[in-house]
């Protein structure tokens, strides 16, 4: 009797979880089978629908033959700028974050935590609320609709969160590790750099992700900052979809949507389990 | 010369005075023991000296130079520390010669410095090992290689035992004692386990709040606490304090304790000369409890003073028998011999040692004599 009512709880459970993550889903199940059909195939049918046979073409158009905003290079050179932008600003917030939640978490100074404090607020702060003041940043500094802008903005706003998961992960390092390295004769980037830094590959691992995930999917200060050959994918697949408003052609957007995704996919696949475990996971025993 | 000088220092943290004006002066060669419970300002006392915190006023001198706005890292000390602090992504080799890296020691004369250090401290085998897979012991040890590669002018040890399983923890006190007698380094340690403080020190610094209360060497510390919180605190168990009257006949001076009740105890006192202007007035009686024996124990072939006294309660510990009796009413500790074992309620007969007796002042709880 248990044992029945056992296992019909269990296929109650796997049967809400299947229905959830098939909602989850579906919408990369729908870009993924229309970027495999041919643009014929879906206008004769409908949106859902498997490929009868499969179009690799649409990813070669979309990644060097498409039209985007009178070019027809595809999406490749707007890869190469989200590269651009992305791989620079997560190499730069993430050490910059790692120093300073270095600095706030173990060596104590007036106002650190008032300091920590404005820094991470940040997170809380909408991002159409910092719009304007980029704008005038950008305009004073001469950096509107280049890729430098972008990897300044994407840096310093990136701060928040490197700060905080950083500042989270140090503060756990016993005082005493620094106490002992300035009887030794060590400096602040010394201790850092031998001694710090080699304890903190599983935050860093964990900053990178994040940052580099959401530098990469962010759409609103690109679309926002450049413009024609300088956007980013994110923002380009939008101008994709309004330069074939006139025929729609879902094969090669689909397809082109497939390929900006790729990259944060790849990482959230090599280095997930790193995500997760580090998050949960304290410090240093 | 005087290897550490302190001048009245203080430190103050906001609205709460952690020093209250300390002065030490340590000779070269000795192991001072700063101890005290916790709170009391030895881990600070000893963090201002490193270096790692600064005094509100003050002075402090290392080998005759004043070092308040020196680094720590030139003030020529090393530190061990309670959690031992090793380096968790260094090797045993690489966490003793870090330092000697820091400041550009060459790479020979490194070599040649831990060798010794491995050698003296026996840790050879470890040195290509990562401080996660030592043992509590060989961390310790590796600690203390750490601070012995400098060859300093001062070492400072900030409760470097505690952390270490108690059988371990004597093994160790033994072998830093050895390394002083060995090497002659000037040392201060700091620790709230006064039995490390009597065992390892030339001089003792008993701390309470914020002041130094009493600093001398062991046996005076033990034998002349200057107040009641010493004779409390050294010795375990403390030494007994109860009030108690003193009184004079044609003998000289007598302490009463639990005057006018029916077991009252009248101690005659000789050689308390000092005590005389406290004939008439209360006092405060202070005893070791191994000056309370069995009934039949001699001291030193005088003539006993036996008192009798209720038991409350025994505590046979092996080596001796802790008794928990009452001394005209009042609880005091006796350490009596091991096959001794008076019950509890009985009132039993017990040989006191009136040479080695404290009085303290009830008001300023200095002692008197």
């Amino acid at each position: 009797m248990r044992d029945r009512s056992f296992a019909s709880s269990r296929i109650l459970i796997y049967l809400i979880v299947s229905l959830v993550a098939a909602a989850w889903l579906a919408p990369l199940a729908v870009v993924v089978l229309n970027s495999l059909r041919t643009n014929e195939e879906i206008a004769q049918g409908s949106m859902i629908g498997w490929p009868q046979h499969l179009a690799w073409s649409n990813y070669a158009a979309a990644w060097s033959g498409f039209c985007v905003a009178e070019t027809c290079a595809g999406i490749r050179p707007y890869m190469l700028n989200s590269a651009l932008v992305t791989i620079p600003a997560t190499i730069f917030s993430t050490l910059l974050g790692a120093v300073a939640g270095y600095a706030i978490s173990l060596w104590r100074f007036r106002g650190d935590s008032w300091i920590y404090g404005i820094v991470t607020l940040g997170i809380f702060l909408p991002q159409q609320m910092r719009l304007l003041p980029w704008t005038i940043v950008l305009r004073d500094t001469g950096l509107m609709n280049t890729l430098t802008g972008l990897v300044l903005i994407h840096t310093i706003q990136g701060l928040s969160f490197t700060v905080l998961f950083c500042r989270n992960y140090y503060v756990a390092i016993p005082q005493e590790l620094i106490r002992a390295a300035r009887i030794d004769g060590a400096g602040f980037f010394r201790i850092f750099w031998r001694i710090i830094l080699p304890l903190s590959p599983p935050i860093l691992v964990v900053t990178v992700i994040w940052q580099f995930t959401h530098i990469w999917n962010e759409f609103l200060y690109g679309v926002t900052f450049t413009t024609g050959q300088q956007q980013p994918v994110t923002a380009a697949l939008i101008a994709l979809s309004a330069a074939v408003a006139d025929i729609p052609q879902h094969g090669v957007q689909s397809a082109a949507v497939m390929i900006a995704a790729l990259p944060t996919l790849l990482i959230y696949l090599i280095g997930g389990k790193y995500f997760v475990r580090g998050l949960t996971a304290g410090a240093v025993k | 010369m005087a290897a550490l000088s302190i001048r009245a220092l203080s430190k103050r943290y906001a609205n709460l005075e952690v020093l209250k004006g300390i002065d030490l002066d340590i000779e070269s060669g000795e192991f001072t023991v700063l101890v005290g419970p916790s709170g009391c300002g030895k881990s600070t006392l000893l963090n201002i000296v490193a270096g790692l915190d600064h005094a509100s006023a003050g002075t402090v001198e290392i080998g005759g130079r004043v070092v308040n706005d020196v680094p720590p890292k030139d003030r020529d000390i090393a530190m061990v520390f309670q959690s031992y602090a090793l380096y968790p992504s260094m090797t045993v080799r690489q966490n003793i010669t870090f330092g000697m890296e820091c400041r550009g020691v060459a790479k020979a004369e490194q070599e040649k410095a831990l060798a010794n250090v491995a050698r003296l401290l026996q840790i050879e085998p470890l040195l290509g090992r990562k401080p996660s897979q030592l043992s509590g012991g060989q961390r310790q040890r590796v600690a203390m290689g750490r601070a012995l590669v400098r060859d300093p002018l001062l070492f400072l040890f900030d409760e470097p035992l505690s952390n270490l399983d108690a059988k371990l923890r004597v093994e160790m006190r033994m072998e830093i004692k050895r390394l002083h007698q060995r090497i002659g380094a000037t040392i201060i340690y700091v620790t709230h386990d006064q039995i490390e403080a009597m065992t390892m020190a030339t001089r003792i610094a008993v701390m309470h709040r914020g002041v130094v209360q009493q600093f001398a060497d062991p046996d005076t510390v033990y034998r002349y606490p200057a107040n009641l919180f010493v004779a409390r605190f050294m010795g375990s168990p403390p030494m007994n304090t109860v009030p108690a009257r003193l009184e004079a006949d044609a003998g000289g001076p007598v302490v009463v304790i639990g005057a006018g009740r029916p077991d009252e105890v009248r101690l005659r006192l000789r050689g308390y000369d000092a005590a005389a202007p406290y004939v008439g007035r209360e006092v405060v009686f202070g005893i070791r409890p191994e000056c309370i024996a069995e009934g039949e124990r001699v001291f030193s072939g005088e003539a006993p003073i036996i008192v009798n006294a209720p038991v409350e309660m025994v505590e046979p510990t092996g080596a001796e028998t802790i008794v928990l009796l009452r001394l005209g009413g009042e609880p005091a500790q006796a350490r009596i011999s091991p096959d001794v074992r008076p019950a509890p309620g009985e009132v039993a007969p017990f040989a006191l040692d009136t040479r080695r007796i404290c009085l303290f002042d009830p008001e300023t709880e200095r002692l008197i004599a």
